[in-house]
């Protein structure tokens, strides 16, 4: 330990960028990111849930409502509709004075809520095409016990739809993690950010970047492990037998 | 042709560079407007701005007569050796690269930043005790960004922007405290464009060096020594006598 310590010393000593000042933005901007993320995935996931099943609905108020909200989410780009939700919601007069402002005075929340709506509606898709491809065999299987609908949307088709979005619910993940770098635009210091601030520190183009490009290889490593797990351990009943 | 060109300009420059010094009668400055307020022209068409005043003075102080000649910023120095004019008096800024190819005078300003906030704020005197837990906005990677993030980085939230625009329109919504900007910048987008919203905090910024640069020189072609020396000896008469600080005054007083 003592001895990686030292070789660790000795590697920063020669250069002026990597000093504990800037691995502290970095740290920090690590720990943003993280946040942002990860609870826009979270509240993005539950939110997912009842949509996607409201979108299999065959009931016009219900289904087309949520078409259109999955269409206009998915049909803009993320950045403006953070533009929108950051810079937008303050020319809406007197929103300053409005238990409103508390939310969206700081960047992050409103970052937040972007991140959360637009997340939520790709998810709600990929779910409605897995509760959509839901064998009929099974369903009727379900029927033919008499289950209610209720009850077969619970232990029928729910489950064997979130198994077969998986793969696909991966991708969103690291698609949010990647897209998680325009926070910076609103002035959040997310692992962008702090790379942005280094490079205009230090004019430092190569190193700013490919330093944080590592981290988020890193961070997409460690997703993709966990999805395969994931994989392996829900989907071993669609393993092709030996 | 072109090479019959380079060939001459060659020569040119060669010539230049071996020939006696000459006692100059009029120095004819180049100069790129408009760069408000430094220079830039007046609708009726005449020149003007700190440049022009202060470089008409200094002509005045050592008694020579002088001449300004518009040139596009990036022929600005092959035209001064080129001798269409003997010295550029065009907000440029000193530094090692430019030195290679000219003269400079002393350095005669240095472009300020100032803080601004809005017009009720309650800071004062921008420090550690009154900025503790405010929010600075500054544009991201300038000189502006490393001099807070130095000085008040520990104490309080700083907000990066990478334009002006997107600064003013957080500090239209409330969400900045003060914001640290050159003071040009600051001047145009916040104090002339809105009604009184915004006023200067503190005193004007352009020290130390170490963030602010070296400032502005007059440069000279590098055989005309005792030109440049000339100028910089009436610079310190100007500066000593009140006339450069009443054309400070001019153009970077603020109403406050």
């Amino acid at each position: 330990m003592e001895q990686l310590n030292a070789w660790f010393t000795r590697l920063l000593a020669d250069n002026e960028i990597f000093t504990a000042q800037t691995i502290g933005y970095y740290a920090h901007g690590l720990a943003n990111t993280a946040q942002l993320v990860l609870l826009s995935l979270l509240i993005g996931l539950m939110l997912a849930v009842p949509l996607a099943i409201g979108r299999s609905s065959s009931r016009p108020w219900v289904k087309w409502p949520i078409f259109l909200y999955t269409y206009v989410f998915r049909g803009t780009p993320l950045l403006i509709q953070l533009y929108i939700i950051y810079y937008g919601v303050v020319f809406v007069d007197g929103i300053q004075d409005t238990w409103l402002w508390l939310i969206l005075e700081k960047p992050f929340y409103p970052a937040l809520i972007a991140f959360t709506l637009n997340t939520a509606a790709y998810t709600t898709e990929i779910f409605r095409g897995a509760i959509k491809a839901t064998p009929k065999g099974e369903i009727e299987a379900a029927r033919a016990y008499g289950m209610s609908q209720a009850k077969m949307l619970r232990r029928i088709v729910l489950p064997s739809a979130f198994r077969r979005a998986l793969p696909a619910y991966g991708n969103e993940v690291i698609f949010m993690l990647h897209a998680s770098a325009i926070a910076s635009v609103v002035t959040i210091m997310d692992l962008t950010g702090a790379a942005r601030f280094v490079y205009a520190r230090f004019y430092a183009p190569f190193d700013a970047f490919l330093f944080v490009a590592a981290i988020y290889l890193c961070l997409t490593f460690g997703i993709l492990y966990l999805f395969r797990y994931l994989e392996k351990r829900l989907l071993a009943h669609l393993k092709p037998q030996t | 042709m072109k090479k019959l060109l380079t060939v001459s300009l060659l020569s040119a420059a060669v010539l230049a560079g071996t020939a006696q010094a000459r006692d100059y009668d009029t120095v004819r400055f180049g100069v790129d407007v408009p760069y408000e307020p430094m220079e830039y022209r007046l609708p009726n068409g005449d020149l003007t701005g700190f440049d022009i005043e202060l470089g008409n003075a200094l002509c005045d102080e050592i008694g020579i007569d002088c001449t300004w000649t518009v040139q596009g910023w990036d022929g600005i120095i092959p035209g001064l050796l080129a001798r269409k004019y003997d010295a550029i008096m065009s907000s440029m800024t000193i530094n090692d690269q430019r030195r290679k190819q000219v003269l400079f005078s002393d350095p005669y300003f240095t472009p300020p930043s100032a803080w601004f906030a809005p017009a009720d704020s309650k800071i004062t005197v921008p420090s550690k005790q009154t900025l503790e837990g405010k929010t600075i906005g500054v544009q991201r990677g300038t000189l502006q960004d490393n001099y807070a993030t130095d000085m008040f980085g520990d104490v309080a939230d700083i907000n990066r922007y990478s334009t002006a625009d997107d600064m003013v329109l957080d500090m239209d919504a409330g969400r900045l405290d003060i914001v640290f900007l050159d003071f040009p910048v600051g001047k145009s987008t916040l104090l002339d464009s809105n009604d009184g919203d915004y006023k200067i905090v503190g005193k004007m910024i352009s020290e130390p060096k170490k963030y602010f640069g070296d400032g502005f020189g007059i440069a000279f072609r590098k055989r005309d020594k005792e030109l440049a020396e000339k100028f910089d000896a009436a610079l310190d008469t100007l500066k000593e006598n009140g006339t450069y600080d009443k054309l400070y005054k001019k153009y970077f007083e603020t109403k406050q």
